[in-house]
This record gives C-alpha cells, sequence and structure tokens, in this order.
C-alpha cells in the first residue's frame, strides 16, 4: 500500500529539491546497504589483516557459506515484492534436508532422483499455499504459518533424530572445489548464484516479473489492468517453495545431514536479508541484486563475528535486529510518513 | 419451536463452537485414560489431568489474551517468544546473583526488573507501530529476532538454574490447593476482561481496529490506543516469562517461549477474533488456549507418537482458517446455512470455531 505513495511523489518531483528525488528514488536502499556492505568489509580488512582477513578466499567464503541462504531469500524476494509474505521458509528447508537425508540414506535411492523429487515436493507445497492464499482470501502470514507447523511435523514423522548423510556422490558433490582465479567455490555456492541470475532475469525481463511488481505495487490497479492475478500469485508461492527446496538441498550439501531442528528461524533470516537489501516490505518496490547485499551483510556479519574470536554467536543475532530496524526506518523515511 | 430456535440461538454463540471443540477433545480422552475427569486430593494439593491442562496452558492463556488486544487493533506481535526469555532470563540472572536467592524483597525486585523489561520491549513495538507508521508484522519482528540474542547474552548463553522458593511459587508452587499459576491467569483474565467490557476501552480498542484513520477522526487518540496494547501484551508475555522459568526454575535464552506467539495467535484466532481486527474475545481466547493445551496433552494421553503434534497443528490452523474464509464456505457449502457447516469427527475436525466468525465479520 505505501509503495503506491512512492509513484506519485516520484512523479510530483520535478520542481522538488535534489534530496527529496534522492530519497524517493528505489535504487537508493540497495545502494546504502552495498556501501555498509562495502564499509564492513573495509573496516573488517583494517582490523583483521594479520589474520588473513584480506584473502580473496575469506570473500568467497561468504558465498560458499550462505548460499543456501541466499537461494531461500531470493525465493522470499519474489513473495516479499508481490506484497505477500512467506513464514514456511525455514521449515521447508529442515524438511528438505531430513527428506533427502531419509531418501538416500534409509531407502537408498540414488541422488539424481531425490533432488528432482524434493525440489517437486517444495514447490508443490508452495503452490498449495498459493493456491489456499488466492482462493480463499487468507492472509498469507497464516497459511504460511500453517505450512511452516506442517513441514516442520513432516520433518519430525519422518525422522526424531538427526540422520548423517555419508553417501559418496553427496561427499564429492560437497568437497568439488571449483577453482576460480583468486579462490574456489563450492557447488551450493555455483548453485546459489545461477538462481540469482535467473531471478534476476525473471524479475525485470519477462512478464512475470512485471506481473509481480505490479501486484505489489497496488493489487486493485493489477486486476483492473486484467493482470491474470491468481496465476501471478499462486506462482510467486511456488517459487517460494521451490526456492526453498534448493535451498534445503544445498543445507543438506553444506552440513552433510538431516535434522529436525536444522534451519528453525531461518525464514527470518532471509525476511531480513530480504528487508536489508532494500526491498520494501509492502511490496512492489525493490531489487533481487539488493538481496544479496543483504545476504553478504549478513553472512559477513558472522565472520566478522567468527574472526573477533571474543564476540559470542548470540551477537549475530542482535546486529541482524538492530540493522533490520535501521532499514526499515530508512525505508519508512523513503515511502514517506503515510499513516496506516 | 422454541427448543430449535433456543438450539440455533446457542450454536450462534460466538463461544459456542470454541467450547464444543473444547468438551469433544476433552471427552476423546476418556476411553484411553477413564479416570481422566477425576482430580485426586494429595498433600493438600489438587492434582488430575485438567489441573495439569490449566496449569501448563497458564502461559499460553496469558499471552494469547495480550495478543488478543493487538490483533483487535488490526495488528499482531510476533516478539512475545522473545519477550519471554528476556524476562525469564532477565529475573533469573538477577535471583541467582543473590547470595539469599530465597530472600522475599531481592525476588519481587527481580521480577520488577523483568517486567519492566517487558514493558520496554512493549512501547518498543507499540512505538514503532503506532509512531513510526511501521507494519505490525515487522516492526515486531526486529525484537523477535534481536531479543532471543539480547536473552542469551543476559544469561551468557548458559541455562541459568535458579533454587529460589518463593519464586518457585509462580510456576510452580501451589496455593489454596489449587496452582498458584491458575490464580495469576485468573487475575489477568478478569482484570482484563472488566477494563474492555465494563469501560469503554474495549470499544476502543475494537473501532481502532475496524478503522484507524476514522476512529482518530471522531478524536480516539489511536496511536495511544496502539502503543497501550502493545505494552499489554509485552506485560503479559512477561508475567507468562515469569512462569515458565519459574516452573523449570531456570532461565534458557534459546528456548523459553520459542513457538509460543505462533500458539498464542493460533489460540486468538480458534476463539473467534478475526485477524483483521475490530472485534475480539477475550473468553475466546482463553478457550482457544485451553484446546490447544487439551490438544497437546490429548495428542500424548492417546498415544499417538508426540512429533506427529506440529502435523496435528497445522492440520487445525488449516481448518480453521478455511472456515473462517467466507470464500471457501461459499464455495464448499454454496448457499446451505451456516449451521450444514458438520465436518465428519476426526481429531482435527471438531475444530470450527469458525462459522461465528460471521459475528465478527
Amino acid at each position: 500500500m505505501t509503495a503506491t505513495a512512492q509513484k506519485p511523489k516520484a512523479a510530483a518531483n520535478g520542481t522538488a529539491s535534489r534530496t527529496t528525488r534522492l530519497l524517493a528514488d528505489p535504487r537508493l536502499p540497495v545502494l546504502v546497504t552495498a556501501a555498509l556492505f562495502l564499509a564492513m568489509y573495509g573496516g573488517g580488512l583494517s582490523r583483521y589483516t594479520n589474520y588473513g582477513f584480506g584473502e580473496p578466499q575469506v570473500f568467497l567464503n561468504l558465498f560458499i557459506d550462505n548460499g543456501y541462504l541466499l537461494v531461500a531469500a531470493i525465493g522470499a524476494t519474489f513473495v516479499i515484492l508481490s506484497g505477500g509474505i512467506d513464514l514456511s521458509v525455514g521449515s521447508v528447508i529442515g524438511f528438505t534436508t531430513m527428506f533427502t537425508a531419509w531418501l538416500v540414506e534409509r531407502q537408498g535411492l540414488p541422488l539424481v532422483l531425490v533432488v528432482p523429487i524434493a525440489l517437486g515436493v517444495g514447490a508443490f507445497g508452495g503452490f498449495l499455499m498459493g493456491y489456499v492464499i488466492h482462493n480463499f482470501e487468507i492472509q498469507p502470514f497464516i497459511v504460511t504459518l500453517a505450512g511452516l507447523f506442517l513441514f516442520r511435523g513432516l520433518c519430525l514423522v519422518i525422522s526424531k533424530e538427526s540422520i548423517s548423510v555419508s553417501d559418496p556422490s553427496v561427499d564429492t558433490l560437497a568437497q568439488t572445489r571449483v577453482p576460480l582465479g583468486l579462490g574456489e567455490l563450492s557447488i551450493g555456492a555455483l548453485v546459489a548464484l545461477a538462481v540469482l541470475a535467473v531471478a534476476y532475469y525473471v524479475l525485470h525481463h519477462t512478464r512475470f516479473g512485471r506481473r509481480v511488481y505490479a501486484i505489489g505495487g497496488n493489487e486493485q490497479s493489477a486486476l483492473l489492468m486484467g493482470l491474470p492475478m491468481g496465476g501471478t500469485k499462486i506462482a510467486v508461492y511456488t517459487v517460494s517453495g521451490f526456492c526453498s527446496a534448493l535451498a534445503g538441498l544445498l543445507f543438506m550439501l553444506y552440513i552433510q545431514s538431516g535434522d529436525p531442528l536444522h534451519a528453525v528461524g531461518m525464514e527470518l533470516d532471509a525476511i531480513a536479508a530480504v528487508v536489508i537489501g532494500g526491498t520494501l516490505l509492502t511490496g512492489g518496490s525493490g531489487y533481487v541484486v539488493g538481496t544479496l547485499f543483504g545476504v553478504l551483510v549478513l553472512g559477513l556479519i558472522k565472520s566478522l563475528i567468527t574472526f573477533e574470536g571474543t564476540l559470542s554467536s548470540w551477537w549475530t543475532k542482535i546486529a541482524t535486529g538492530v540493522l533490520l530496524c535501521a532499514f526499515i526506518l530508512i525505508q519508512r523515511t523513503m515511502t514517506g510518513r503515510k499513516k496506516t | 419451536m422454541t427448543t430449535t430456535s433456543r438450539l440455533r440461538a446457542l450454536t450462534r454463540h460466538h463461544l459456542f463452537w470454541p467450547v464444543a471443540v473444547l468438551i469433544g477433545l476433552l471427552l476423546v480422552n476418556v476411553p484411553f485414560t477413564p479416570d481422566f475427569f477425576s482430580v485426586k486430593m494429595t498433600d493438600g494439593h489438587l492434582y488430575g489431568s485438567l489441573v495439569s491442562i490449566v496449569l501448563f496452558g497458564s502461559p499460553l492463556i496469558l499471552v494469547a489474551v495480550g495478543m488478543t488486544l493487538v490483533i483487535a487493533t488490526g495488528g499482531i506481535d510476533l516478539s512475545v517468544g522473545a519477550v519471554v526469555a528476556i524476562t525469564g532470563a532477565l529475573t533469573c540472572s538477577y535471583i541467582s546473583d543473590q547470595a539469599d536467592q530465597s530472600a522475599l524483597s531481592a525476588v519481587f525486585l527481580a521480577m520488577g526488573i523483568g517486567l519492566v523489561a517487558a514493558v520496554v520491549c512493549g512501547l518498543w513495538n507499540g512505538f514503532l507501530v503506532a509512531r513510526m507508521g511501521i507494519q505490525p508484522i515487522i516492526a515486531t519482528l526486529i525484537i523477535m529476532v534481536a531479543g532471543r540474542g539480547v536473552a542469551q547474552l543476559i544469561t551468557d548463553g548458559q541455562i541459568i538454574t535458579i533454587n529460589s522458593e518463593p519464586y518457585k511459587l509462580i510456576g510452580g508452587g501451589y496455593w489454596l490447593t489449587l496452582p498458584f499459576s491458575i490464580f495469576v491467569v485468573a487475575v489477568v483474565v478478569a482484570a482484563t476482561m472488566l477494563l474492555t467490557r465494563r469501560t469503554a476501552l474495549g470499544l476502543l480498542v475494537e473501532s481502532v481496529g475496524g478503522n484507524a484513520e476514522a476512529s482518530r477522526l471522531v478524536g480516539i487518540r489511536s496511536a495511544r490506543i496502539k502503543i497501550m496494547v502493545y505494552v499489554f501484551c509485552a506485560l503479559c508475555a512477561g508475567i507468562a516469562g515469569l512462569m515458565i522459568s519459574s516452573n523449570t526454575s531456570a532461565a534458557d535464552g534459546n528456548n523459553a517461549g520459542l513457538w509460543i506467539e505462533l500458539d498464542a495467535i493460533l489460540a486468538v484466532v480458534i476463539g473467534g477474533t478475526a485477524l483483521t481486527g475490530g472485534r475480539f474475545s477475550i473468553g475466546g481466547t482463553v478457550l482457544g488456549a485451553l484446546v490447544i493445551q487439551t490438544l497437546t496433552t490429548t495428542i500424548y494421553t492417546i498415544g499417538v507418537p508426540t512429533q506427529t503434534n506440529l502435523v496435528f497443528k497445522a492440520a487445525v490452523v488449516i481448518a480453521v482458517c478455511l472456515l473462517q474464509s467466507p470464500k471457501f464456505r461459499e464455495k464448499v457449502f454454496g448457499r446451505k446455512t451456516r449451521r450444514k457447516v458438520t465436518v465428519p469427527a476426526q481429531p482435527v475436525a471438531p475444530v470450527e470455531p469458525a462459522p461465528k466468525t460471521e459475528v465478527s465479520r
């Protein structure tokens, strides 16, 4: 809703000062996030140079350690751009790790078969949620909350204990490192980057992408324009489900086990990454590149805390919360102080 | 004639379905544990399944009551779980620092500190929602994320255990043969009902939820009302946090109150408060919370593996939401009256408190 305030504002800005125009620029938050990332990276460089922070591999490790989060956050970007929200991300990831671990280890299915099954289940879950949200006009929040319970529950139904994966094909996939000029990337990181590229193309260069923005901007107008609302909405949740399942697979590769407690609360990390990346939570404005920076910033917080050594892991949560708060306030000033 | 009309009036009462579901769930237990309803007197304390349902359900009831008011203003508070953790952590860490952990003054002071922290969280949420105009889901997400970190910071990542008799009373003690927490819940619920239904406060809350802008224009300070409900919700969560940490005599920054926000929202929805705001029912919420706790207990007693608990809950959420959706009812039940909405009896089926929601629509 608030995003609608932004367009007329930008249009009426011919005479307004440059600062207002700058504030209304939808690219601003992405730039702020990118600048923040660079500043944090620079800070890390100056502080921990002696500990090898300057190695290019440290930067590439951000992708290796956060590839799954990037994929999940990209899925969440689609949903949030369309004005919805998906709380089931973490559960779907947890479920996928468990499901694949179970299929590979306990049922002895080859990985080639398991991957499409897992992706299909995730996408189907997303489709169901989208279907319910669109056709029965129930708030996305509540429907995906049910999805959260359902997938976490299914995960526990499969097994209460964690299943570690020792399948040789999974092992080799997880261990493979693809050398790049300055360092190396894991398969998971490469997949995540590929997903990013596809998402970028879909969001900015296809009709479907335009529709996602249009629906997020103003559902009513999109409907009046004759856009296929239902199809788009359901597709958005399907994409999110698919991305979550893919993120689950990457997470399984990264951690090589299935556990009912994997990725608890990761939907919050994903949403936080999207928000920090400058996507308006009300929908209709934002960039998938911003999400990349959001994930990188979150990842950098983690590695800075590791490098610092004396800080405990919970500082990650606090720092994430503070950043989240700051970016929400930035969004607020951008879209103007409209009463909700 | 009169009996049918009376029956119809009964089924239309907004608390009919929650009560029916609760009774149905309680009856399900009888074949499995024949003495389910018996309440025994041991050592001057009352014991029994019913007592323990209320005892274990009391933190949830408290949180859900606070959540009801927030939802009635059209908001939502995701931070209650984190507030539960923060309050428990602060209180326990203060008590554990004392030389005499059973000193009454120290315990009261510790509880005061914990509750003040909860109120501060509530003020912050209210400020973001009412003054800054940020969507409630997002505004409260901040504390939900950061709050657990803060709680772990307070407890230093450890589980702080304490040994304090007076503090044990709130969550695990007995008074007048009943668990003390039941009294706390009763007082809070009664006070909330009095304040909202015997004064204009409830009306104001509902009008803000119905249309915040319109109510501001008629002269209701809607921002102030909103801040108030978030503070109240956080306070309830704080008391629940005291109970949870007192029951286990320990503060766990990571796991205390985990998922309680989701259970609380579910309780509110089962109780017939629509998520769109504008109407609320405290009684319904209390019943909703009891339904959830009974569901959990039932799953234990009838021997269903506990891990299916979440799947059941998911089914309940979906069923409740679908039945609340006017579109779904229209599609599935056509133009029939809502009284035909009787879904075959299943563990999940009884949860159709929904039909009464058109009252609140």
